[in-house]
């Protein structure tokens, strides 16, 4: 029950194509700056910066295997990160230290996460029970989970915190940095979710033709508000990664990631259309953009380059899945019968 | 009968059309003279409808050439072929529901003139014409969702008119008609011919056009098989051709009489789709419920199912109640429903054979929140073989079926959940004959092992061979019971047209 594409060979999924990417955009900056590339700091650096966008990017890839978005990510995080520096800076503030600083954090933890789940039901609200088009919905709900950011905060950072804060984004534990190892929790629990439980199976079904899943009596208002619940909690994980690194929190953080998040799952062979997408291919998809944005920045190319870069990137992988869409394609075709 | 032969309006030679590696049409010769009227005959899949689009320049023959009044047309596109005068009129009308009469016959022609703005009094001049070459009066202001069926095909064949149409090609012309409209649509069919149009009927039922039709051609599997002046054919041979054997479907088995009601149904009414239904169902009964097009059949079904909620009226089994407007309690309340359309809503296409019918049983193999993967494939497993679905792997695309089996997985997603009611919407639509047989097979199974079964279809022949008694429903009312073995398939049409 892995996959509908059990049958096909390893080497015709999308994912073994976007393995070899990685690997090519590895090798290839390695050989233009080996020294800096490779070095242990530049491998370190690498693995600090990309878990914050690529769990912005898993959230995207359980609403768009729906057939849906949710360009309410960054404006999540970012809400979810104020409400928890709020409680670390003025309830607990910098001299906070010991238990008393593991007990406000894990309320504002808890806070971050409660926040999450809370805009992430009010986008399965309106996307489930008021059936409107996902792309609109969370396009118009990101707005209003930003202003509530700059309503609390003035438009200005938060900060302020206790030291423990830090522990989040800038440790590491048994030398692995401790934003991956939540990043590989999360990726882990989405795969596990999407492939091993009823729910991730109805997800993918969901997303295959949503019609055919009501005749099939799934309770479709349910799925996708589970789905839009998970996918802010998600993005309030990712809030928490930015705001222990940038140690503090600001309502228009992490701005370019939005655009980052939805490139990622696409370029990781998710289906803008539903139905299919797996964590693995979204994972390859984070490494191959944070081998090549770090190359790139070795090699002192502009940032303009560098986003004409990665859109090359994305059209170059979506022309190479082509072929796999010919039947898609086909499927769309007017139903050739007697 | 009066034909004024002069040279084929139409002519196509060796028209082949491939898809993707399947052939739909191979070498088909076609022709069609002015004036004349010819039945295209043919089974689902046999490339009927494949023809139509290429000649209609919907689609693109892969070989073959085509020769309208006497020229070669080689990118026929549907403008080019609107030009050269084919018109093709769809089951469906494709008209505006929201315009008039005169704004629907005159639009197509007014655009096809490049007018820049339109006028009403031109438009409602045009139309008058038409409608008088036909002899039919319809008020020109009525707006055309308010009119009978009946009218809209006449405003279909008028709006082709309008375009200088040569040749009209109908599809399914007579199945949403009653037979006193199917003999007024014959009489103008007459009348156009004598004006030296041409009509192609494109149908699976085509005793009704016959008398008015010179020549029958019958494809199957993208080839012709047989092709003659229609006084050669009738019904039974007509339906050898197409299915290129004798086929002989059993009567449904002995219903015992005094079996307890399952499912009621009382006082359904859906404005707009039907009103004041009631039946009752027993254990191991097979019932029909027939009608047109849009007499309410389907509507109906999908209301027992929750996916119409009806505005009164009560369903019960074994007499609990069943809410009304929700498809999860009525599958909880063990009703199952296969629709009519496989396609886009009964089959998840590029999903799996097992996900299509393992989706219904999700819940029961779940161990600790996790899906237990053998439980689940060895149920499938189980079910696909019951019903006989030939496939090389269950985890091959449900797309990669033909459509018998493909029903056959629809069909085993349901009987996975053990239902008490099952209603079939259409089952054997698109299927191979030899399938439809085995279907049928099934559904007399069915009833024999206690379910409540309704068959909802058009298909007489398939009611006759299932069910213990038939329903039949016109404009959203059940008018008539018929108990089995007390009629034949002519009593049958004749009941639903009259």
């Amino acid at each position: 029950m892995s996959g509908s594409r059990t049958e096909a060979k390893l080497t015709q999924t999308p994912e073994f194509r976007l393995a070899i990417i990685a690997v090519v955009v590895f090798a290839l900056m390695a050989a233009l700056s080996p020294d800096r590339f490779l070095s242990a700091q530049n491998l370190t650096s690498m693995a600090f910066q990309f878990p914050e966008f690529a769990i912005l990017a898993l959230a995207m890839t359980i609403t768009m295997m729906t057939g849906g978005i949710d360009l309410s990510v960054v404006g999540v995080s970012n809400l979810s990160a104020v409400v928890a520096a709020t409680i670390l800076a003025s309830l607990a503030g910098p001299e906070t230290a010991g238990a008393a600083a593991v007990m406000w954090l894990t309320i504002a933890l808890l806070a971050s996460l409660s926040v999450g789940a809370a805009a992430g039901f009010a986008n399965g609200i309106l996307v489930s029970r008021l059936g409107l088009p996902p792309i609109l919905a969370t396009l118009g709900s990101g707005l209003v989970f930003t202003g509530l950011a700059v309503a609390m905060t003035g438009g200005a950072a938060v900060m302020g915190f206790p030291a423990i804060v830090a522990v989040i984004g800038n440790s590491t534990l048994f030398f692995v940095p401790v934003p991956l190892i939540l990043f590989g929790l999360l990726a882990v629990a989405l795969h596990v979710l999407l492939t091993r439980t009823g729910f991730g199976l109805r997800i993918t079904m969901y997303g295959a033709n949503p019609l055919a899943a009501l005749y099939a009596a799934i309770d479709l208002d349910r799925i996708l508000l589970r789905v839009y619940v998970i996918a802010g909690m998600f993005s309030s994980v990712a809030g928490m990664i930015i705001m222990s690194r940038a140690n503090s929190a600001k309502a228009d953080y992490g701005s370019s990631y939005l655009l980052l998040a939805v490139l990622i799952a696409v370029l990781g062979g998710v289906n803008p259309y539903g139905g299919y997408g797996r964590v693995v291919g979204v994972v390859l998809a984070v490494l191959s953009m944070q081998f090549l944005s770090s190359g790139l920045n070795m090699l002192q190319v502009s940032n303009f380059a560098r986003e004409l870069i990665w859109g090359a990137l994305l059209i170059f992988v979506m022309v190479i899945n082509i072929t796999d869409w010919a039947g898609l394609r086909a499927r769309r075709a007017p139903v050739k019968s007697g | 009968m009066t034909e004024p032969h002069t040279g084929a309006l139409v002519e196509m030679t060796g028209v082949t059309k491939r898809y993707s590696g399947v052939t739909a049409l191979d070498e088909v010769d076609f022709t069609v003279a002015a004036g004349e009227a010819v039945c295209l005959a043919g089974e689902n899949g046999s490339g009927k409808s494949t023809l139509i689009k290429i000649l209609s320049g919907v689609e693109q023959a892969t070989a073959g050439e085509i020769r309208i009044g006497g020229q070669a047309m080689t990118h026929l596109n549907p403008r080019t072929a609107t030009a050269a005068g084919v018109m093709v009129i769809f089951q469906d009308f494709s008209l505006f529901p929201n315009l008039s009469v005169a704004e629907n016959i005159a639009f197509a022609s007014e655009l096809s003139e490049h007018k820049r703005f339109f006028n009403r009094g031109h438009a409602r001049s045009v139309a008058r014409a038409v409608l008088d070459r036909i002899g039919v009066d319809i008020p020109l202001g009525a707006r055309l969702e308010t009119l009978p069926v009946a009218h809209k095909q006449l405003v279909a064949i008028c709006r082709a008119l309008a375009c200088a149409a040569r040749l009209i090609i109908m599809d399914e012309p007579t199945t949403a008609l009653t037979g006193r409209e199917v003999s007024r649509l014959l009489d103008i069919i007459r009348l156009l011919k004598t004006q030296g149009v041409a009509v192609i009927f494109v149908s699976h039922k085509l005793a009704e056009v016959l008398e008015v039709s010179e020549k029958v051609v019958v494809l199957r599997n993208g080839k012709k098989v047989a092709e003659g002046p229609a006084e050669t054919f009738d019904t039974a041979s007509l339906t050898k051709h197409m299915t290129g054997r004798e086929v002989h479907d059993a009567a449904p088995g002995p219903f015992a009489g005094s079996a307890e009601t399952l499912l009621e149904v009382k006082d359904l009414d859906k404005p707009g789709s039907f009103s004041d239904v009631s039946f009752a169902l027993r254990r191991g009964e097979v019932l029909g419920i027939t009608g047109l097009l849009g007499s309410g059949r389907t509507s109906l079904a999908k209301a027992l199912f929750g996916l119409v909620a009806p505005d009164s009226g009560s369903i019960t089994i074994d007499g609990t109640s069943v809410p009304l407007g929700d498809p999860i309690a009525a599958a909880e309340a063990r009703i199952g429903y296969v629709p009519e359309d496989r396609l886009t809503e009964g089959l998840f296409l590029t999903q799996s054979i097992l996900r299509n019918v393992a989706v219904g049983r999700l819940k029961d193999h779940e161990r600790g929140g996790f899906l237990d993967h053998r439980s689940l494939v060895a149920e499938a497993s189980d079910w696909l073989q019951r019903l006989k679905v030939k496939t090389p792997s269950i985890t091959a695309p449900v797309q990669s079926l033909s459509g018998g089996n493909q029903q056959r997985v629809a069909l085993a997603r349901w009987m996975a959940r053990a239902p008490q009611v099952l209603i079939l919407n259409g089952p054997s639509v698109g299927v191979d004959v030899g399938s439809k047989a085995d279907i049928h097979d099934i559904i007399r199974d069915l009833g024999a092992r206690g379910l409540g079964v309704i068959v909802i279809s058009d298909d007489l022949p398939e009611l006759l061979a299932t069910c213990h008694r038939i329903l039949v429903m016109k404009g959203g009312r059940m008018v008539e019971e018929i108990a089995a073995g007390t009629v034949t398939e002519d009593d049958l049409s004749h009941k639903l047209a009259s």
